[in-house]
């Protein structure tokens, strides 16, 4: 057993941003405040109708605690769980499950954050562990270069094609209002870039921007009285096979290969079902390991899947059509911003809406290639 | 008595490198209490050593500070760790490189690369 998921029996109802990019003098609790807001409004759901609060807050380990106080809500039931990135998805298991059972009937999940205005550096409480720290890898970065050259290695991939990742994602981003990051950006650009940790270059790395972002989750009857076409939640895994990069048997092959199949199974669907992709590209070599995990194209073609613009704009996979968060935003933890635009995919209402779109996966990554989780959304027709 | 991890600092300040053995013959590191999946009992070992360069990346620095690298070390018992290679650059440092580890100050556990062709 295992695995048993409600297949689109709840549906995001509400959906917003808020802040996207900068917002000084907002602190990171009043950036996801706003948003829950903007995200009740959209579901045409009240404060007093929450009852179950999800959040992980990159400078609060009690966030849940702190955004009930500050909405001022009682929530039957709070989440603090903090999987990196990837909480957000995993928060959205846990929401479904209590919201299908009957335990909730509103769940809202949130995330805020401020690191461009209050800092401008990526923040982070995650450190590497007391095995790794001796040797000074810079955290998460050096990881992520580890397994980019790993995989360089093995597999033939070339810097030309990590920043045909980065390429790609601007592209998104310059048709995009909210995106952060925009103008024209070359592959020579990227070759030409600062390098940081030997493969990864200043190009290679997301944004460090401020922003919000919320969903509210009900039951797929309810959420059919809303104002909005519900967006089905079709399936949800969340997979996780160490912690530090250091320990993985294989640095090329993250446990996206887990949480990707599993979540298609619960949806019923394959690769060939997607149309449209939105994954944590932190950096660019994640990009290409997501895209081969998750079963797009087999491992270690990753870099020749995206070359040519084919995850650009026209090309042949709609990849991070917001631009991403190498150039749309990246407040700390990106994992809801992956959401919010499968779902603005979903409703038909994306700044680069893909015409016809009917199911969308959004993938989420925390910590060092670590947490990983899957979620299948659907448009309100496919149910 | 101690724990596993604090046993190991201990060795490593006598000047041993150790690493634990499952029954399955696998090698464990970092150290365990107990076998990491099965929960199986654990013995230490003296570890040889010998080692591969399995990743490698140079961390560059605001000049006249010279980069440094991080590597991941595959040990010839079979578990992996990160570290520093000592003696290289970017141009000789690669992955595949042989590698023997070596107790520096600290103390710290650092590699050196084996000569082509020596033992």
């Amino acid at each position: 057993m295992g695995d048993r998921f409600p297949r689109a029996r709840t549906a995001v109802a509400g959906s917003a941003t808020f802040g996207v990019g900068e917002m000084p003098g907002y602190s990171a609790l009043e950036i996801a405040a706003n948003a829950v807001h903007l995200a009740l409004a959209d579901a045409g759901m009240t404060l007093a109708q929450v009852d179950g609060l999800f959040i992980a807050l990159p400078d609060d380990l009690f966030g849940a605690l702190s955004l009930a106080q500050y909405l001022g809500i009682h929530p039957r039931f709070t989440d603090n769980n903090r999987a990196g990135g990837a909480s957000f998805m995993s928060h959205l298991v846990t929401a479904v499950m209590m919201l299908d059972a009957g335990y909730l009937d509103c769940a809202v999940i949130a995330y805020g954050a401020n690191q461009r205005s209050s800092g401008g550096k990526l923040s982070t409480p995650a450190r590497p562990d007391r095995w790794d720290a001796p040797y000074a890898p810079m955290y998460p970065l050096s990881f992520y270069a580890l397994a980019a050259a790993r995989h360089m290695h093995q597999y033939g991939t070339t810097r030309e094609q990590l920043a045909e990742v980065a390429v790609a994602a601007r592209a998104w981003a310059n048709t995009n209002p909210e995106a952060f990051a925009k103008g024209p950006l070359t592959i020579e650009d990227c070759l030409a870039a600062r390098m940081v940790s030997t493969p990864i270059s200043v190009r290679d790395c997301c944004l460090v921007t401020d922003g919000g972002a919320a969903l509210v989750l009900t039951r797929m009857d309810r959420a059919k009285d809303g104002p909005q076409p519900p967006v089905p939640i079709l399936g949800a895994a969340a997979a996780t096979w160490y912690n530090s990069l250091s320990q993985a048997d294989d640095v090329t092959t993250t446990a996206a290969a887990e949480s990707g199949p599993r979540a298609m199974a619960m949806a019923g669907i394959t690769p060939a079902d997607i149309d449209t992709v939105q994954l944590y590209d932190a950096f660019t070599i994640n990009t290409i390991l997501f895209l081969e995990d998750l079963g797009f194209c087999a491992k270690g073609e990753g870099g020749a899947f995206v070359s040519g613009g084919r995850i650009a704009p026209g090309g042949a996979l709609a990849v991070n059509t917001n631009g991403g968060g190498l150039s749309c935003c990246h407040p700390g933890m990106y994992g809801m911003f992956a959401m919010t635009e499968a779902v603005r995919q979903m409703r038909g209402a994306a700044a680069n809406q893909i015409p016809g779109a009917k199911v969308a996966l959004a993938h989420g990554n925390g910590g060092t290639l670590s947490a990983q989780a899957t979620v299948i959304f659907g448009s309100a027709d496919t149910v | 008595m101690s724990g596993s991890a604090q046993h190991w600092d201990k060795s490593l300040a006598e000047g041993r490198f150790l690493l634990q053995r499952a029954p399955d013959g696998s090698a464990v590191f970092p150290p365990r209490e107990h076998a990491p999946g099965t929960g199986a009992p654990l013995e230490w070992i003296e570890a040889s050593g010998r080692g591969t360069v399995y990743s490698a990346t140079w961390i560059q620095r605001r000049p006249p500070e010279a980069p440094y690298n991080v590597v991941l070390v595959d040990l010839a018992e079979g578990a992996r760790m990160m570290s520093w290679v000592e003696g290289v650059t970017p141009e000789t440092l690669h992955i595949g490189m042989a590698v023997q580890a070596r107790i520096a100050d600290g103390p710290l556990l650092v590699f050196d690369p084996v000569a082509e062709g020596a033992a």
